[in-house]
């Protein structure tokens, strides 16, 4: 692993952590929700890089799965959160 | 080849760092949307097609990532947002807009 790729799953692990902050300590329901759409977008660009560094096409597969069903969940929880049940 | 792959997941990786550190710093949910939506959309997406360009065997994969991202994002976002709205969420202080509460004054005097 080269000094690049370690600079730049730092960048991405940061953001992780500054959005995962905003999630543990957001005032109401929506902040929450945006925080974890946040979350899942970082994760399925840092799941492709993770891949690219450790040579397995495999971590493709598993991207676009996770980014399939976290936005099918997401409006889901913003159905919920507009009315009520 | 690899120079240009590494310059765009640099761009990438970076917006996607600026992503979190808005929706840490915002004062109010729409804020928040708007920094936590578009920074990683460009961010998601140039990093995915960094990755494409450094490996060309997997361009086409990688391409087909960013283009549903870049497709259900903004949809995610949107819902959202408007959900926050409708479920009653109050804008910070300084805000000086509310379009969404005038058009409802509009509406209700036609």
């Amino acid at each position: 692993m080269s000094i690049t790729m370690i600079v730049f799953l730092s960048l991405i692990g940061l953001g992780l952590v500054l959005s995962f902050l905003r999630m543990l300590s957001g005032p109401t329901a929506p902040d929450r929700a945006v925080a974890v759409d946040t979350m899942t977008t970082i994760i399925v660009a840092s799941l492709v890089l993770l891949g690219f560094i450790l040579g397995r096409y495999v971590y493709l597969d598993v991207a676009l799965v996770y980014s399939l069903i976290s936005f099918i969940g997401l409006v889901a929880l913003a159905r919920f959160l507009e009315r009520g049940f | 080849m690899h120079i240009l792959g590494i310059v765009v997941t640099g761009i990438g990786v970076t917006f996607l760092f600026l992503g979190g550190l808005g929706l840490f710093r915002f004062p109010d949910v729409y804020n928040r949307v708007q920094a936590g939506t578009k920074c990683t959309t460009l961010g998601a997406f140039s990093t995915v097609v960094g990755v494409g360009i450094m490996q060309p065997g997997w361009f086409w994969k990688a391409l087909i990532i960013g283009i549903f991202i870049l497709s259900t994002n903004p949809i995610s976002s949107h819902s959202l947002g408007r959900a926050a709205y409708k479920s009653g969420t109050k804008l910070t202080e300084g805000s000086v807009v509310d379009k969404a509460r005038e058009f409802e004054q509009y509406r209700e005097e036609q």
